[in-house]
């Protein structure tokens, strides 16, 4: 127990320098927190997928639609539920920095294959009985202060003219994770615009979503349904929808590489800031030390002491760091929540940063140790300041 | 009297360990710093350098990127017969219509999930005299009429089943690499070209993406300006200057890699300043009989004050020097990553600017201010008495 004290002691002896160390880290174990949660709402989409929903899309790219006519023959393969499918709308809402997702979509089935976007029964009645009408998310009609019966002006890109949408629904997320910035509309009102205005590209759609009925039949339907489009005009790629979701994340890859290798190099900091004031105590601490080896105190004695008092400072700082990393995280959740669904701290988040603190106060404590015990109780006592 | 700059200097040379923690500190956040500026500046450089001044692109009104832009065939031969394009010693327009695509490529050493978009562009017969900053450095000219492209030379290295006499399969058609382009830092220089006329067919598209001619002279632009957007039959469409379009699809990714890159980076500074400032308060309960000793001899206050922030600024000026030096090493790497703005794979290099060199030694010197501030007032607030007294 004494040994604790005088740890503790020992530490608080220059308050303002331990206030500022413990600072310090706290700063910057709360840096890594946000670092890595960042990371981690990246992959959150792909978190999210269903393990019992695949995507079929055109095997050349994204961006190349499909034939309608392809959903029939889908839904003939053994083991598929459902098959419903959605078009990338893009366009422009209010200014071009205004991003979410607007899919033309099938306003029957659309629903049904994504149960975690829950639509009020009278909302989603009223919506597939009007053409024009819309579904939006909880997070958009927030944002854009949207109710029942607004409309919404969309200046289209992919497909050029002036969009009018009504909004008669508003769906909630299922759980807190669930995306609630789409907006989805029916494909049907897009297609009778290009029939009359561009016949070429009408009777297409973005990508088949298929519901199976066991997950574990995914590779081998994916093969089918790829086998029946195979030699044709638009031969597709079927992947599961985690898949589909990752392969997104990876087109940013060398972003998140960047991001990650940075959360690394706040580790150093932490390090060189801990190891600076141990060494500092240390080194003032020199002629003490002696003393303690006169009274019988061995090296061992003093390693504990140093390595002790390393650790608590870098434990202290931690645990600051980490209760700091909540209120931060949340603040830049607000900031940000439109590029990012949901973003929340991962346990193993918690975990790291604060084994991470650990090992900083343990390799902080080995310099001055290091000296302690080369240094000779006559050295020792000769040192000044 | 002053205290020379020298007294700041040395008294960091004899605490070498110490020093060079904290240089170490400061070095890594301005590192981290410069090299997020250094990355946003070069993926700007490398777009700007993409388009000529020389050159009007036209694509549709509301398109941000080639690729979501349609030109219809009777509009593109409008644009065509205009005075304003420039004519070749042929007689015919410099004028290219593109068609611009994309198809998915695997990165090399990556798993078959992880696709990347490349750009492919179908050009006319002017399209590369149009560019000459592409140049053919192996193989030939891909031959007009003939499944044929010719490829970047990048694409090659960071990509698999790409080289030179290889084939890439695309649209339901294999097409022969018979040739390899060097578009150095441009945007160009992550594109596949071939023929517009097979692409269209291939990809079964009825219309161009966009229209490139070069400017007969200068008042050219604006004078085609102004008929696009009086003339009923292009009213659909906009006309930029080249230089400026792809300038503008670099905003979105480069903005967001500096906010997201100098928010991270200010957080970082703070541990750095700390590091500083208990590096400093060290010094100066370290030399209490020492300031005493100076103050006895007759310097001010201010001076004490100023050697102190002195000495704090030459650690973060040589930290910021060691981080800047280690940034520029940067400049030898490639990042290669998909634009936000036009879904396509961009690959660029960080770019190191005078105004990047500046902004950081700035941000260095701050830290060094801020944190050698508190510690240098206390140094000049001693009392002597007291402060010889100490032991």
């Amino acid at each position: 127990m004494k040994v604790i004290k005088l740890i503790l002691r020992n530490i608080f002896r220059h308050k303002l320098r331990a206030a500022l160390t413990i600072l310090g880290i706290a700063i910057a174990v709360m840096s890594f927190g946000l670092l890595r949660t960042i990371i981690g709402a990246w992959y959150s989409n792909s978190d999210n997928a269903a393990p019992d929903r695949l995507v079929t899309r055109d095997a050349i790219s994204f961006i190349f639609q499909l034939p309608l006519a392809d959903r029939d023959q889908i839904k003939q393969i053994p083991g598929v539920k459902e098959v419903t499918f959605q078009s990338w709308f893009g366009g422009i809402y209010i200014d071009k920095n205004q991003f979410f997702p607007r899919l033309a979509c099938d306003p029957e089935t659309i629903f049904d294959i994504y149960p975690e976007y829950v639509v009020p029964t009278d909302q989603l009645d009223a919506f597939k009985k009007e053409r024009d009408a819309c579904v939006i998310g909880e997070r958009l009609a927030k944002d854009y202060k949207l109710k029942i019966g607004d409309i919404m002006d969309i200046n289209g890109d992919i497909y050029p003219g002036k969009w009018q949408f009504v909004v008669r629904g508003i769906y909630k997320g299922q759980k807190e994770t669930t995306e609630e910035t789409n907006m989805f509309f029916h494909w049907d009102y897009l297609n009778e615009q290009l029939l009359k205005t561009a016949p070429p590209r009408a009777n297409k759609i973005g990508w088949y979503v298929v519901k199976i009925a066991n997950p574990s039949d995914a590779a081998r339907i994916s093969e089918q349904i790829d086998g029946l489009f195979k030699n044709s005009d638009a031969e597709t790629k079927t992947e599961t929808e985690k898949a589909f979701a990752a392969g997104f994340v990876a087109m940013s890859s060398a972003i998140i590489t960047g991001l990650q290798v940075v959360s690394y190099v706040i580790i150093g900091i932490i390090f060189l800031v801990l190891a600076n004031t141990m060494l500092m105590s240390a080194r003032e601490r020199t002629r003490e030390y002696a003393v303690l080896k006169t009274l019988g105190f061995t090296s061992k004695h003093l390693a504990g002491l140093i390595f002790g008092e390393s650790i608590a400072i870098a434990v202290l700082g931690g645990i600051l760091g980490i209760v700091l990393t909540f209120p931060v995280v949340s603040g830049f959740a607000v900031a940000m929540a439109r590029f990012f669904s949901h973003i929340s701290i991962e346990l193993l988040t918690v975990v790291l940063a604060a084994i991470f603190a650990l090992l900083v106060g343990i390799i902080a404590g080995i310099f001055p140790v290091i000296r302690s015990t080369k240094t000779t109780i006559v050295d020792g006592l000769r040192q000044i300041g | 009297m002053k205290i020379p700059l020298s007294y700041s200097f040395r008294n960091l040379w004899t605490r070498k360990l110490t020093t060079g923690m904290t240089v170490a500190g400061v070095g890594l956040v301005v590192f981290v710093f410069a090299a997020v500026l250094m990355l946003a500046a070069g993926l700007q450089r490398t777009l700007v350098a993409t388009g000529s001044d020389d050159n009007a692109i036209v694509l549709r009104k509301s398109a941000e990127s080639e690729t979501l832009s349609s030109v219809s065939l009777d509009e593109s031969d409008i644009i065509a017969s205009q005075p304003e394009v420039s004519l070749g010693s042929d007689g015919k327009p410099i004028l290219t219509k593109e068609v611009t695509t994309m198809i998915n490529l695997q990165k090399k050493g990556a798993s078959s999930n992880d696709l990347s978009n490349i750009m492919v562009r179908g050009v006319s017969p002017a399209g590369v005299m149009l560019r000459p900053q592409v140049k053919i450095v192996q193989g030939k000219m891909f031959t007009f009429g003939a499944s044929e492209v010719i490829v970047s030379k990048q694409l090659i290295d960071g990509f698999e089943g790409v080289q030179l006499g290889g084939s890439i399969r695309f649209a339901g058609r294999s097409w022969n690499i018979v040739g390899l382009f060097d578009a150095g830092n441009t945007g160009f220089a992550s594109e596949i070209w071939g023929d517009k006329d097979q692409i269209m067919q291939a990809f079964n598209r009825p219309t161009f993406s966009d229209v490139v001619f070069r400017l007969k002279d200068k008042d050219a632009f604006n004078s085609f300006k102004s008929k696009i957007e009086t003339d009923p039959r292009l009213n659909e469409l906009k006309v930029l200057r080249e230089k400026e379009f792809y300038a503008g699809e670099s905003e979105t990714l480069a903005s967001f890699i500096r906010i997201l890159g100098l928010v991270v980076t200010i957080i970082f500074s703070f541990g750095a300043m700390i590091g500083a400032m208990i590096t400093m308060y060290a010094a100066v309960a370290n030399r209490t009989v020492e300031i005493g000793t100076l103050r006895a001899l007759g310097f001010k206050r201010r001076s004490v004050l100023v050697a102190f922030l002195f000495e704090s600024l030459f650690l973060a000026l040589i930290g910021g020097g060691i981080g800047l030096a280690v940034a520029s090493l940067l400049q030898l790497v490639t990042v290669s990553t998909t634009n936000f703005t036009t879904w396509s794979e961009i690959s660029f290099s960080f770019a190191l600017s005078p105004g990047i060199i500046i902004g950081t030694l700035v941000f260095a010197t701050a830290m060094g201010i801020i944190g050698g501030f508190l510690p240098s007032v206390r140094a000049s607030k001693l009392d002597i008495i007291s402060a010889l007294r100490s032991s």
